[in-house]
């Protein structure tokens, strides 16, 4: 997503751009498969950072702007509503930030003065700045907010969608994702990130764009402290006056020939398993009637890999596609969809041979279902196909080191690397999620390739 | 190109970057910032637009000048005189 929406910019000013995919189809992480006859999103549940039409400010409506979008492309519908449940407290949200507060009010009457003030500071963080960026958001909160237990359902969710660290989170990035899901919002295309993806390639292929799928980069040829170009997996080797890598900051180095000077950092550990059950009715007919429901079953949420075992099912996250606000003449979607994620480790995942991997996914499933019908109606008995994906299936899409859905905790918010002409965009540059990785491939083309035009 | 063609051209640029933006009724000295709210990355493509249709160099330092209309257009003056 990043890449291309690197190549859109650049390609739209008459560079001349390859994007090199490694996999046979497009997308990455918010990519779509087909099994048993259905179409299967990979990374979407909502599109955040939503705004309705005719916003000039944030992320959306820049990046609109930048590629050239009119808002109606993307066709987004908004949430019905979503929730945060923690044992015994249920604080409901959705695209107005109205309904959070009077929730707050509601649970929480003695922190509403200390919400406000949160939200004041919050409003000023502009997130092309990046001075501010590091600092714990825990301390942070811990000076804002009184209640311990208010602290920890503000977090689940935005850790959920956007955080490579475990326990703490950035300051930034805690920013970041407030305004994207609270301040802003969840939406989705009736007809899925595809609509998203074709827009973009077709954008990309019409300025003159090459894209290659089926194309691994292997390795990436270095002169000095410069990149020349790169070897693809098939011999073939390409030059390049600039590169753009989304493949991660690890990963991207690993791919530079003249290892020797590598800085060693830490690759990202969060990682999930997702299951997807398929209902014989739509969900609001069992009773979910929610769009994403964050659960925790404690009152301290845990955020990181699993200690011992292949998942960690005290938390997670519900999500129905059926449940958008859709436009009346596109109706219901087809199927009944209910998706889970789970948090898992993928040393361990890795580690299975084939029969225990599947034998693995029934059994996590099973526990990771059980584990969240305590926090929407049971409906289990509904399920008529199910599907699980695993941090194998997230590494095989991304080639992110420990399928690390977020990426390496510590990020590049300048993009640059110990080369002089190669950039990363996308998740370790700092930028995560559909709308994250978009602004992510523009700012990175902006800054490094358009500038300065060599 | 005269200061009222250089104006029509910047507008032309502005309705591409900001297609929903109603711009009939801009003030040339008030900032483009101000009344259209664009970030830095919009002032970019301004400078990215003149370059790719008019091969016309703005450099980094200068971004400044094209604050509004007005200090836009009389900046451009002398390097669109020929086009
Ligand atoms: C279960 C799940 C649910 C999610 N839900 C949401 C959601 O609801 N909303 C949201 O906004 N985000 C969601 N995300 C996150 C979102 O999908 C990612 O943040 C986003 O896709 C990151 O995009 P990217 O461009 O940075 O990287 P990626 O999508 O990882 O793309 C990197 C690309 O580089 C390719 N590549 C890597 N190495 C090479 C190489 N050597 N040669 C050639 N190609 C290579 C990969 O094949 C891949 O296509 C979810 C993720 C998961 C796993």
């Amino acid at each position: 997503m990043s890449g291309l929406a690197a190549g859109i910019r650049l390609a739209h000013y008459d560079q001349s751009v390859c994007i090199l995919e490694k996999h046979w189809t497009i997308g990455g992480l918010n990519s779509f498969y087909r099994t048993n006859g259905r179409n299967y999103d990979v990374g979407l549940h909502a599109v955040t950072n939503f705004t309705p039409r005719g916003t000039k400010k944030g992320p959306l409506a820049r990046l609109l702007r930048q590629l050239r979008f009119r808002w109606e492309d993307f066709e987004l519908s908004p949430q019905v509503g979503s929730a945060i449940a923690f044992p015994g407290v249920r604080l409901g949200f959705n695209n107005d930030i109205d309904c959070l507060r009077s929730e707050i009010a509601r649970a929480f009457p003695a922190e509403v003065d200390n919400f406000e003030r949160l939200l004041s500071q919050l409003a000023d963080y502009d997130d092309l700045d990046q001075e501010n960026f590091g600092g714990s958001a825990r301390a942070f909160l811990a000076q804002t907010l009184q209640d311990p237990l208010l602290i920890e359902m503000i977090l689940c969710p935005l850790m959920w969608y956007g955080n490579a660290r475990p326990d703490d989170m950035d300051y930034g990035q805690f920013c970041i994702m407030f305004r994207s899901i609270f301040l802003e919002g969840f939406a989705r295309p009736y007809k899925g990130v595809r609509l998203i993806l074709k827009h973009l390639i077709k954008r990309f292929r019409s300025l003159g764009g090459e894209l290659r799928l089926r194309s691994g980069v292997e390795s990436i040829r270095v002169e000095g402290t410069r990149a020349v170009g790169v070897v693809l997996e098939n011999g073939e080797e390409i030059t390049a006056k600039r590169i753009l890598s989304s493949a991660g900051v690890i990963e991207t180095q690993r791919l530079c020939d003249n290892l020797s000077q590598l800085e060693p950092q830490k690759a990202g550990q969060l990682t999930f398993i997702e299951s997807i059950s398929i209902l014989d009715k739509q969900p609001k007919d069992v009773g979910f009637g929610e769009t994403i429901v964050f659960y925790n079953d404690s009152p301290h949420f845990h955020w990181r890999p699993p200690d011992e075992q292949l998942c960690d099912t005290r938390t997670g996250v519900i999500c129905s596609p059926n449940n958008y606000l859709y436009p009346s003449h596109s109706g219901e979607l087809e199927d009944g969809v209910i998706r889970l994620t789970t948090i898992a480790d993928y040393q361990r995942w890795k580690q299975l041979d084939d029969k225990e991997y599947v034998r693995a996914k029934m059994w996590w499933y099973d526990r990771s279902v059980a584990s969240a019908v305590r926090f929407i109606p049971d409906f289990r008995s509904h399920v008529i196909d199910t599907d699980v994906f695993t941090p194998k299936t997230i590494r095989r899409f991304t080639s992110h080191d420990n399928g690390a859905v977020y990426g390496a905790p510590d990020k590049q918010l300048d993009g640059t690397t110990h080369l002089s002409n190669l950039f990363l965009c996308g998740t370790d540059q700092g930028f995560v999620g559909i709308v994250g990785a978009i602004v992510s491939g523009i700012s990175m083309a902006n800054m490094h390739c358009l500038r300065d035009p060599g | 190109m005269t200061p009222a063609e250089i104006r029509d051209e910047i507008i032309d640029i502005l309705s591409e970057i900001a297609p929903d933006e109603d711009l009939s009724g801009l003030q040339d000295e008030q900032s483009f910032r101000e009344q259209m709210e664009l970030d830095s990355m919009d002032f970019l493509d301004i400078v990215m637009e003149l370059r790719k249709r008019h091969r016309i160099q703005i450099p980094e330092e200068e971004y400044g000048e094209l604050a509004s209309m007005a200090s836009t257009v009389r900046y451009l003056e002398p390097k669109m005189a020929n086009i």
